[in-house]
């Protein structure tokens, strides 16, 4: 199985080490930063921070020419196929799941990706919130395979 | 504006859409973190490769404020996580533990994060990530206006 080869292994290494580095070169490491993205009420008075939307635009670029090369190829590298998203669906889990992140984000000013390369420095209480995440998330599995289990009861 | 850093900004955005690009190339895996970190609890699917890039990440944020203190926050200034304000009367690991939580459900049921939805969902024109990163950028902008965390 291609997941546990070296080259697939590397590749995730590679792929995370380029993501930390990323995470801490952009700044996105620090809370306070987010937030000064996300205080748009700073706009008038000249304290809003521009710098997150500089991160996530280079980050999608590059990342857009990335899936024009692979729409050219049948496979990635090191695997026999790409694990293309399939649900297109915009429904309620989507919304409110979005909205949910979007609280929690905003009353902390941590994402995933800043909450786990945050290990890196442990700032204080970053173990409750990576616990709870973590059971969150545990959490968000159970309602969503039940919803799934429902649809199939329903059909 | 004295914090915008638009050099660094770019700089590490394009270092997150490389790390993107080479998970996407190499082993067809988005990289969104909330889906790599939920799936390493169970039900655990192929948790060796989402363990080794969590581990990678770690080291090479530790790794580059090492070489580039500079820059700040993780470098000569250590990083802090926000605190309750005030007004709520909620003690501060109470208050983290509440936004963990519903970013762990959040991201679970709305299936991604800012990198899934936000880098890997729109560089694929994906409108139902583009739905998603509206709907949680406009909802954390207004809650960061309604508690007044900063």
């Amino acid at each position: 199985m291609a997941a546990f080869k070296l080259p697939y292994l590397a590749t995730a290494a590679l792929s995370g080490a380029l993501f930390g580095a990323g995470l801490y070169v952009s700044q996105m490491v620090d809370p306070f930063k987010v937030l000064r993205f996300l205080d748009f009420t700073a706009i008038p008075t000249g304290g809003w921070d521009p710098s997150l939307a500089f991160v996530i635009v280079p980050a999608i670029v590059v990342m857009f020419i990335a899936v024009q090369i692979g729409n050219r190829r049948t496979a990635p590298l090191f695997d026999k196929a790409f694990n293309t998203p399939t649900n297109t669906k915009i429904d309620a889990p989507l919304v409110g799941g979005a909205a949910l992140f979007g609280i929690g984000w905003g009353m902390s000013g941590i994402c995933p990706g800043p909450a786990i390369s945050l290990i890196a420095f442990v700032p204080d209480n970053l173990w409750i919130f990576l616990a709870t995440m973590a059971i969150g998330s545990f959490i968000g599995s159970l309602v969503m395979s039940n919803t799934r289990t429902q649809k199939l009861a329903d059909a | 504006m004295e914090s915008f850093s638009p050099l660094s900004a770019a700089l590490g955005g394009s270092l997150i859409g490389l790390a993107a690009a080479v998970l996407w190339l190499g082993n067809g895996r988005i990289a969104g973190i909330s889906g790599i970190f939920g799936h390493l609890l169970p039900p655990v699917q192929s948790a060796v490769w989402r363990l080794v890039f969590l581990v990678a990440l770690v080291l090479a944020a530790f790794v580059a404020a090492k070489l580039f203190p500079q820059l700040g926050v993780g470098g000569v200034e250590p990083p802090r996580l926000v605190e309750a304000p005030a007004a709520w009367g909620i003690p501060t690991p109470i208050w983290l533990g509440i936004a963990g939580l519903l970013i762990g459900v959040g991201t679970r049921i709305g299936n991604g994060c800012t990198s899934g939805h936000g880098v890997c969902g729109l560089a694929r024109l994906s409108v139902r990530s583009l739905v998603a990163v509206v709907v949680f950028f406009g909802v954390a902008i207004i809650t960061v206006t309604v508690t007044g965390v900063v």
